[in-house]
């Protein structure tokens, strides 16, 4: 199987080149042809630990590329990570590997603790900013800059392949945005985790970006590859 | 002991009541007073109309015929049961799961309880089976009708908590746990109620009629006990099954909440 499977992905990354030549087990989030709601025929390759950055104007299909990826809506082309078919897995399974977190984040039960595994709570990074007694909180004293960053973590500690961000930091003031970013770019490098990330500011994706595309029309359109 | 009889026109003694309330209601402004009179004179049709089709009915005493008085009762509390959702499924899912539950559940407690419980000969006797299918199916398509309107209206309005969940990998069941429980527990609500209240509150009104007609009121009470029994039973199966299959329907077979099979009636 690995025979099989390991020289058609190294293949594949040689052409769009983010992987060095050395990784054997790699983590990518492969678009071919992905087509859904007025963007059609996107294709990317995201590597572990790289973000991607996409941009445009609002009601473009940003977020709806990014459900298609999650498989939330009905979409056209084919979407795989680390070899392994969307389609080939049980959609539950696909979405603990590839977690997308929405631009408005939804806590269901009436304590912030509930929606987290039970030792997450000791393990909350100082970057985000949360005393520890956070995991007892009702969830409606926390304001949606708080609900933002908790819900990256939520994210976090599924232990993710692929991270899907819409709009992660649009309810931040700039310092904590800078932090945020940073926090997330150092988990995203140590966890190897492939990135579709859905920003605004330009400033945010030159600080961020591996790669940027913009919306343009029906298609992705490339505003910086690689640096 | 002897049943009194009713004469016809001692009831229009009692239809002079509802007369006199419209009559209240259209000199007051109360704005009820048609919708009074239609309901008031749809019960003395329909009721006169059941009556006559009962002593056909209980005359002939024939399987096909009862099953198929049984028949025409499913499929009008189907179509009952459609009417109470104020969002329902698209196309003709809303009767075949709403009715398909009240099929199994009714039918089958039903029938238990004749050839189980009751035993009377044979054991489709319309006496027996007409009134007990016709108490099962009237409850049971209040729960039905409560339950999934709940589970429609909640995945509506839960739409966005519903996919976040999905998006952390949980399974459509799991996403859809609190919901489910809150549709069981609106379906439930009224058997259950009147189970608490039976007795105390209120004297059901199966037992008050059998009473009035001439049983022993121990009889009486022991049927009252069994209907109620059975009752809730049917309804809480039958709004297991409309909650899990109204569930199931609304998402794909990616686990993908599909709201576009929702319809507002």
């Amino acid at each position: 199987m690995w025979l099989v499977v390991v020289p058609a992905l190294c293949n594949g990354i040689t052409l769009i080149t983010f992987a060095s030549p050395g990784d054997t087990i790699l983590t990518d989030l492969l678009l071919e042809n992905l087509s859904v709601g007025t963007l059609s025929h996107v294709s990317l390759a995201v590597s572990g630990g790289q973000v991607f950055c996409l941009s445009g104007p609002s009601g473009c299909g940003k977020s709806r590329l990014l459900r298609a990826v999650a498989d939330l809506e009905p979409h056209g082309g084919r979407v795989s990570l680390s070899g392994t078919d969307q389609q080939n897995v049980p959609a539950h399974q696909w979405r603990r590997r590839v977690v997308m977190v929405p631009a408005d984040s939804q806590w269901w039960f009436d304590e912030v603790g509930g929606h987290f595994p039970a030792d997450t709570g000791a393990r909350l990074p100082s970057a985000l900013g949360f005393s520890a007694d956070v995991m007892g909180w009702p969830v409606s004293r926390l304001s949606s800059g708080e609900r933002q960053r908790l819900a990256l973590w939520r994210a976090l500690a599924l232990q993710p392949e692929a991270l899907l961000l819409d709009e992660p930091t649009a309810n931040l003031d700039t310092t904590t945005t800078e932090i945020i970013e940073s926090w997330l770019l150092e988990e995203i490098r140590r966890r190897q985790i492939a990135v579709l990330w859905v920003a605004h500011d330009s400033g945010q994706i030159h600080r961020v970006a591996n790669a940027h595309y913009r919306v343009h029309g029906t298609e992705l359109e490339v505003i910086h590859g690689s640096d | 002991m002897e049943v009194i009889d009713l004469a016809w026109w001692k009831l229009g003694l009692a239809a002079l009541l509802i007369l006199a309330l419209a009559a209240t209601g259209y000199f007051a402004r109360l704005g009820m007073t048609r919708s009074l009179l239609i309901a008031a004179l749809r019960t003395v049709i329909q009721l006169a109309l059941i009556g006559l089709v009962l002593e056909a009915l209980f005359a002939s005493a024939a399987f096909y015929w009862v099953a198929l008085m049984a028949l025409a009762m499913l499929l009008v509390a189907g179509r009952e049961v459609v009417a109470r959702q104020s969002r329902r499924l698209r196309g003709w899912w809303a009767f075949s799961i709403g009715t398909g539950a009240m099929f199994v559940s009714s039918f089958t407690v039903t029938i238990l309880a004749l050839t189980v419980v009751i035993g009377p000969d044979p054991w489709y006797s319309p006496q027996y089976a007409i009134p007990l299918l016709g108490m099962m199916l009237g409850n049971t398509m209040t729960g039905v009708g409560l339950a999934l309107d709940r589970l429609n209206e909640s995945i509506w309005r839960q739409r966005a908590v519903i996919e976040n969940r999905l998006m952390l990998g949980q399974t459509w069941q799991q996403a859809l746990q609190d919901i489910r429980m809150d549709a069981m527990r609106s379906g439930m609500m009224p058997s259950i109620n009147a189970m608490a209240a039976a007795g105390i509150v209120s004297l059901p009104g199966m037992m008050t009629g059998q009473i009035l007609a001439g049983s022993p009121p121990a009889v009486a009470v022991k049927y009252q006990i069994l209907v109620m029994l059975v009752i809730t039973a049917g309804t809480g199966f039958g709004s297991v099954m409309a909650v899990k299959w109204g569930g199931r329907r609304l998402f794909d077979d990616r686990e993908r909440l599909r709201l576009d099979r929702l319809v507002k009636s």
